[in-house]
Order: structure tokens, then sequence, then C-alpha cells
């Protein structure tokens, strides 16, 4: 790819979805366009590249929607699930008892692995939830893995990166070579597409516990602390934010201070301080 | 340093499976069959072992229900390894005893991911 070119797209890339790209992913970005080109009929990414200088809309999200990143795995990291099983749970069922109902947001929750895990955990204590309501509000700037998350359908390879084997086997249903994941559990969750950039004050309500991982990763500086001050504004004022484990508030934000003792874990800084885990 | 016996009758699999578990960390012992598995386990009982389901001579199932009644043989982990990807097959390993299941085609972040899992393995 020329070099006016990739600057071209990368640019385009960093106003759309705050990725940021620098001169050395050129491969990444040609490997990841390449399909594009195939399934519009192009024949190479010049042709492509002339295309999004023309600015189809279709096309230029196509083109976001390829770069970003979808990897996930079911319980991604362990630690971060046990802290919600075994201490946010607990703090909220006691701060939010006359209300009963908790708010829970996945801010990139790729093609659905993590919300379901949380569904899974919530499932799992059932008999002490009777009575509460919680949603899991599940959000992606792709709405092509969005499909795939509401479908619920893994690859063996998908199901067997983090999902303990007996979870499996309760939860799942076989599909021929795939694995489909109970209505019952899809049904917790609400699927929305959502730009991190421009839409997370306008439309998403206020949230108890914020799963923000290994997104901010992938942003510069100054979009990592607006989206920061974004999510604070939405998170309620004892709730709890997580970020990934290469993630970090430290010299980005000051709206959330780090939880002493629960890595990757973040509460508001003016807020009256998370409930007590 | 732990011990994980692999017991698989295709050679491939084996060096495979050896590969992953020393970068793992464990030290390695191989079988060919249950019966070979379980000469093995009579001699020391490994901490973990990588269980093939189908094999001559004696297989995965038959083995792990010879093991458990070895003295001490309730021990060791045990984590299948096979193409075998049905719900009964999985049930039935689980009912014999086995603490996870591991569909083939597998990779070193699968192994991984279930060694964790049954604490084998601290999480990174």
């Amino acid at each position: 790819m020329k070099p006016e070119d990739f600057d071209f797209v990368a640019k385009l890339l960093k106003e759309r979805s705050g990725l940021v790209l620098s001169k050395d992913k050129s491969y990444l970005l040609e490997s990841r366009l390449m399909p594009v080109a195939r399934r519009r009929g192009m024949k190479g990414l010049d042709e492509l590249v002339a295309a999004i200088r023309r600015m189809d809309p279709a096309l230029v999200k196509d083109v976001t929607e390829a770069m970003t990143t979808n990897e996930s795995f079911f319980f991604r990291d362990t630690k971060p699930f046990d802290q919600f099983r075994e201490r946010v749970l607990p703090a909220l069922l006691t701060a939010r008892k006359d209300k009963r109902q908790i708010r829970v947001w996945c801010a990139a929750c790729s093609s659905g692995q993590e919300p379901y895990s949380l569904a899974i955990i919530l499932k799992e204590m059932e008999a002490k939830l009777s009575g509460w309501r919680i949603d899991i509000v599940a959000t992606d700037l792709s709405t092509e893995i969005l499909e795939k998350a509401k479908a619920g359908l893994y690859s063996q390879f998908e199901v067997q990166r983090g999902m303990p084997i007996t979870l499996l086997v309760k939860y799942f249903q076989k599909k021929d070579e795939m694995w489909q994941i109970d209505a019952r559990l899809r049904a917790m969750v609400q699927y929305r597409p959502l730009n991190l950039l421009t839409d997370v004050r306008s439309t998403l309500g206020a949230f108890d516990v914020i799963f923000c991982r290994n997104v901010l990763i992938y942003f510069d500086q100054e979009t990592k602390g607006k989206v920061l001050a974004d999510v604070s504004k939405v998170m309620s004022p004892d709730g709890f934010l997580y970020l990934g484990g290469a993630e970090t508030v430290l010299g980005i934000s000051d709206k959330f201070r780090p939880i002493a003792g629960q890595r990757g874990m973040y509460e508001l800084s003016g807020g009256a301080g998370a409930a007590p885990v | 340093m732990k011990t994980c016996l692999i017991v698989d009758d295709s050679k491939v699999i084996r060096m495979v499976a050896r590969k992953i578990l020393q970068e793992l960390g464990f030290a390695t012992a191989e079988a060919e069959d249950g019966a070979k598995a379980l000469d093995y386990c009579k001699g020391s009982l490994p901490e973990a072992v990588l269980l093939d389901w189908n094999m001559p001579v004696m297989n995965g199932i038959e083995f792990l229900v010879e093991m458990r009644k070895l003295p001490g043989g309730g021990k060791p982990i045990v984590v299948f390894c096979t193409t075998e990807n049905d719900i009964q097959h999985i049930q039935q390993a689980i009912a014999a005893g086995a603490s996870e299941y591991i569909m083939k085609p597998f990779d070193g972040e699968i192994i991984q991911a279930k060694f964790e899992q049954v604490g084998l393995l601290e999480p990174k």
C-alpha cells in the first residue's frame, strides 16, 4: 500500500473509531482490508482505497469494522469474573437492597463472550437473585460482530477458550460443529451498536458496573481521557469500572481512581466511593 | 515440578502435547494406551493425566476407572483430550471422574486455559 494511502486510511480510522494505527501496522491494514475488497469484487487495495477516498458511507463502515479487533474468550483473565461474583455482586446486593435492580454494561462486547460469562455467573446464583432485576447491556461498534453475539453461536475453539466443561455441558447445545448458548441466557443480554467516541452519554442511562476492558489500548491519550470522562458520567456514584490488565487511568483521567487491592477495578474519584468490597 | 502423563496412541499428538506441556513447566511421561498408562501409574502417580479416549488394548475411560481404584488414585487431575465432541461422551467422562475435557484439535492456549481452570497452573 502506498504511504499516502496508508496515511489517509489511518486518519479516517482514527476519526471514526479512535483506532490508532502506527506505520508498522501497514501489514495488518492490508490483511484486514483484502477480504473487504474481495467481497466487493474489487481487484485489489488500490481500487479499494480509491473507493474509500470517495467516502461511500457503507464502505467506510465496513472498513472500520474490519479493522477493529474482535478477539475475545469466555471468562477472559478469570480474576475480573471472580471479583464480580465474590465482591461486586455482594456489595451491590447490599447497597441496592431497596431498589433491587443492578445495571451492568459491557462497553466493547465483541462476539459476546464477556456478557455471556456474566450471564452464566448470574444464572449460577439465581436463587440469591430472586426478585432482582439485573440488566446486562452489551455494546460494540461493529454491527456485524453484534449479530454473531446475538446468535450466541461459537466454534469448538472458541468455547474451549475459558469455558469450564461443566458449564459448557450445562448451558450450551451442540449444533452441527458449533455450540450455541441457551436461549434463556441469550435473553439476559441486550445488544446495541454504540460508538464509544460519540454515543456514550446520550443513549444508555446509568450503570452500577461497567466493563471497558482492552479497548482503551487502541486509543491515543486524548481519546482515552475523553472516553473515560464520558463513562464517568454514566456510572452510579458507588459503581465499579473494570479496565483490562494492561490499562490504567493513571495520568489519563482524574475521574476514576484504582480500588485498593482489586487489580483492574476503579471507582469514581469525586463520588461517595464504591460500595465497600 | 509437576508431572503430566500423556496418554494417546498417536505419536504425533504425544509429541505436540509434550512440547506444549514442557513449555508450561511440566515434566512429562508418555503412554500409548490405557494399559501402559495404568502400569506407569502403579509405579508412581502423576499430578496430571492428559487422556485420549479411543486407544487399542485399553481405552481412556477404562483406564480412568482402573486408575481411580489404585491407592492414592483419586488424586491425579485428569483432563480428557479426544476427538469425541458430543455431550454424551463429555458427561460420561465427567461422571467417571475427569476434571476437564478438551476436544481435538487443540492448541497451547486451550491446554493452558484448561489447566488453569483445574488448578494445575497459576493464572497469568
